[in-house]
């Protein structure tokens, strides 16, 4: 049986606590070690304030949230976040060091490490996002996708078994997005780091072991990706769905199935060689 | 805001950018006071020859220091009048009313000079050679002490450094403001004062609500982080104190016994 | 409008560096109406060379022609005012510029600096709002107020208020998410048309290029390094390799379709559509 790393239930919130409107409004799931599960929806649904309250910055108006088996509440949040940790969207606005080595440091120092301790720490986290040449430079004169990787390092420096991206890769062109997106499944697979991607990037979402989707503050849908996109036909399909579906409105020989594009280019070559 | 030298980094591989802030800092503080110890053109001297061997020895050009006592030299100007108008005694040149100039006037007003501009030669060797972080290292080390009286040492330093950190970030959006209004046809610098006064609004304002989104952003991080102030925290940034460090504490207690010697009347009066 | 680029170099001032050569010699020509991309590294000239279009950088070297106007180093103060009014530029994250009490008083300000009459100014901005997809009664809201995507078409209103002939944007969609970025997109490409205006991109997405542009100028350490039609520079792979270029989603499926069928399709598919239309002209479906 694999362990549950985050377990949510019956979670409400609301901002304003003086009228009844939540965000958010009793949702329910849990990851497992080492899935990867994409959170989608459009904006208003959520998804970001469910970021949030993951890691403790908001405090949740009823239910509950458990990370590695700790209880979320005021007592426990310094100690749940060293095991789950958040990547911003826009990662210039939090560095705190004025070399990316310092930056990385800040959430070792927090947690008191002593420094021998906090220079292997360092220096293993830059090597795994492949920062290492970089490390003396000044993080705000870094490219985007540099950018983040340093976020992402700080995090990972604090070695959380969570990592929960709140839309880090909106703000990276589509090179260094890809580039990031694969440094990110590396270390999914190698280092069974559990990862929830909120995100608008539906190609991105196809990919993830699971999808969750949130529609005004509800959790609508649990399921595998294939499902997910096949059921709501409102979703803006992955690249390759969205052609299938294209040439089934004009040819019936076209399969009813989801497809990833795999699948897709397997199917034109069989079809090809039947003619 | 290009022109202001005081309180710049040049970088450098001079054997004072290599020196630890605390040294650095120490001396720099230490040199101002022990200049009143000075009083004759002997100890004058002999400040003079320190000084300039200091600024020599941080690799940075002579005309860079001139240029960091520009903006303040109608100050020293203004004060340098006032010492030699006021003081009286010695040989009297001119006598009308309370207004003298004399002999000692002259002299103390070529005192007054000298230690302004080597305050500010001094001064602007620290921050030419150290970098603005170094430097609140150097600062938060040296408070220390003031944490027994509940003085908040280590977050007041944190604060600096962040500020320091987000100076770039702020000049650049200063700039892409700038552009952008400019591209919106307004003209910086244009017209009476008033109308100079409206055209910093549209820049002043954007950069205001981003200060404070930037605000926002930092805080959730560093709560994410783990920060939490008032926690023992662990620094990443060592100091090391080293020889060079040593010696220049050495240097500067030779220095003091030099000036004893050279100034008229001993140490004491 | 024309815009003629002949042998531009120039390059910045920041405090006491001054960082060599953001344009190095460029040489190109955009036809009037013509809607450009510009691609490129960060750091490779890309926003330097809209800034130039619109007197923000001015050459140490060559001219920048907007239409019959010049910019070069003698530059002077009434060109360049000219220039800022027929040029129209949109940063990027505008959104950080809006500065005024209401949504109206921030769009006509471009305009009243142009010397444009308040109430005629007031009737430009209830028009813009309009084609930016927002309702009349924002317009007394506060900027502040608004939620991301509408201060970023708040602000592109600021600059289509100025009813410019030229239209300058550096990376309109960045930071906003799919559908956002395509109403945004879709909206200055509406715009385009109907004004007739010469529109320059600067994007990082080469969807963006495929569906908008006609036309692409690739930059490289402050270099043109090419200037070709965006079909034309999409069916060059071995070009695009070497420039280190993105290739859009429908044709890199095109490519492995091709690949792994070995039927060639009969043209270069930039769209969905494209690809799919060609597939079923191919016999493929």
């Amino acid at each position: 049986m694999t362990a549950r790393v985050v377990e949510v239930s019956n979670l409400v919130f609301g901002y304003d606590k003086r009228d009844k409107e939540q965000t958010l409004t009793d949702i329910n799931f849990s990851v497992n070690k080492g899935e990867w599960v994409a959170v989608i929806g459009h904006n208003g649904s959520g998804k970001s304030t469910l970021a949030k309250l993951l890691v403790g910055l908001l405090e949740m108006d009823d239910g509950s949230i458990s990370i590695a088996g700790i209880n979320l509440n005021d007592n426990t949040k310094w100690e749940v976040r060293r095991h789950i940790g958040l990547v911003f969207q826009n990662p210039e606005n939090q560095f705190v060091g004025t070399t990316v080595q310092d930056d990385v440091a800040f959430g070792l120092e927090n947690i008191n490490m002593p420094y021998e301790e906090m220079n292997n720490r360092v220096e293993e986290a830059l090597k795994m996002v492949d920062l290492s040449e970089l490390r003396f430079h000044d993080p705000s004169r870094l490219s985007g996708g540099q950018k983040q990787r340093v976020a992402l390092a700080g995090i990972l420096a604090l070695r959380p078994s969570v990592l929960v991206l709140d839309e880090a890769l909106v703000m990276l062109d589509p090179g260094s997005r890809r580039e990031l997106l694969l440094t990110l499944k590396q270390l999914n697979k190698s280092s069974d780091m559990t990862i929830i991607s909120i995100t608008h990037d539906m190609d991105e979402a196809a990919e993830a072991d699971r999808i969750l989707l949130l529609e005004a503050g509800r959790l609508v849908d649990s399921g595998k990706p294939s499902d997910v996109f096949s059921k709501h036909q409102q979703l803006e399909p992955p690249f390759s769905e969205a052609l299938r579906r294209m040439l089934k409105r004009q040819k019936n020989t076209v399969p009813d199935t989801y497809m990833t594009e795999e699948e897709l280019v397997n199917w034109l070559c069989k079809s090809h060689l039947k003619m | 805001m290009n022109k202001l030298i005081l309180g710049r980094f040049f970088p450098g591989e001079s054997i004072l950018h290599q020196m630890d802030p605390r040294a650095k800092l120490l001396a720099g503080v230490y040199f101002i006071l022990v200049l009143f110890v000075a009083n004759n053109w002997q100890s004058y001297g002999l400040l003079w020859i320190f000084t300039l061997v200091v600024m020599y020895l941080s690799g940075v050009k002579f005309s860079v220091y001139i240029r960091g006592v520009r903006p303040l030299i109608w100050l020293i100007l203004f004060t340098v009048t006032l010492q030699i108008l006021f003081t009286s005694g010695g040989k009297i040149y001119l006598d009308v009313g309370p207004i003298t100039v004399s002999n000692f006037g002259i002299i103390s007003g070529i005192y007054i000079f000298c230690r302004f501009v080597m305050i500010i030669f001094i001064s602007t060797v620290v921050t030419l050679t150290t970098k603005p972080i170094d430097l609140t290292d150097g600062i938060n080390a040296l408070l220390k002490p003031l944490k027994r009286l509940k003085i908040p040492v280590d977050e007041i330093s944190l604060m600096l450094s962040i500020s320091l950190r987000f100076i770039p970030n702020l000049l650049d959006e200063t700039q892409k403001v700038m552009d952008a209004q400019r591209a919106r046809g307004t003209e910086f610098g244009e017209g009476n004062l008033l109308r100079q006064m409206k055209t910093l609004v549209p820049i002043f304002l954007p950069l205001f609500a981003s200060s404070l989104n930037r605000a926002e952003d930092m805080a959730n991080g560093m709560e994410t982080r783990g920060y939490q102030s008032g926690e023992k925290r662990s620094t990443f940034r060592q100091l090391a104190w080293k020889r060079k460090d040593t010696l220049c504490i050495g240097t500067m207690i030779i220095l003091t016994f030099g000036l004893i010697v050279l100034r008229t009347g001993g140490f004491i009066h | 409008m024309q815009i003629t680029f002949k042998d531009v170099t120039a390059d910045y001032q920041i405090g006491p560096l001054r960082t060599p050569r953001v344009l190095d010699s460029v040489d190109f020509n955009l036809e009037p109406g013509t809607f450009t991309a510009v691609i490129g590294h960060t750091g490779s000239g890309k926003s330097s060379l809209l800034k130039a279009m619109n007197g923000l950088l001015i050459p140490v070297k060559g001219e920048v022609h907007i239409g019959g106007t010049v910019i070069n180093r003698s530059k002077n103060k009434k060109s360049l005012k000219t220039i800022r009014k027929k040029v129209g530029m949109v940063f990027q994250f505008p959104e950080s510029q809006l500065f005024a009490e209401t949504v109206e008083q921030d769009i006509c300000f471009g305009p009243l600096n142009f010397g444009v009459p308040l109430e005629e100014a007031k009737r430009i901005a209830r028009q813009v709002i309009q084609q930016v997809g927002l309702g009349p009664d924002i317009l007394t809201k506060s900027p502040f107020a608004l939620s991301g995507g509408q201060k970023r078409r708040v602000a592109i209103a600021g600059i289509l208020a100025m009813q410019p002939e030229v239209l300058v944007l550096d990376e309109p969609g960045a930071g906003l998410d799919p559908r956002g970025k395509k109403e945004i997109l879709s909206l200055i490409s509406k715009w385009h048309n109907n004004e007739k205006l010469t529109t320059v991109m600067v994007t990082h997405d080469m969807e963006d290029v495929a569906h908008y542009a006609d036309n692409v100028v690739v930059m490289e350490k402050g270099q043109a390094v090419l200037h070709k039609g965006v079909r034309e520079l999409f069916a060059d792979i071995h070009a695009l390799k070497s420039l280190r270029v993105d290739i859009p989603q429908a044709r890199k499926l095109q490519l492995k379709i091709e690949q792994e069928t070995g039927v060639k399709l009969p043209q270069v598919c930039l769209t969905i559509d494209e690809l799919a239309n060609c597939l079923m002209k191919a016999g493929l479906v």
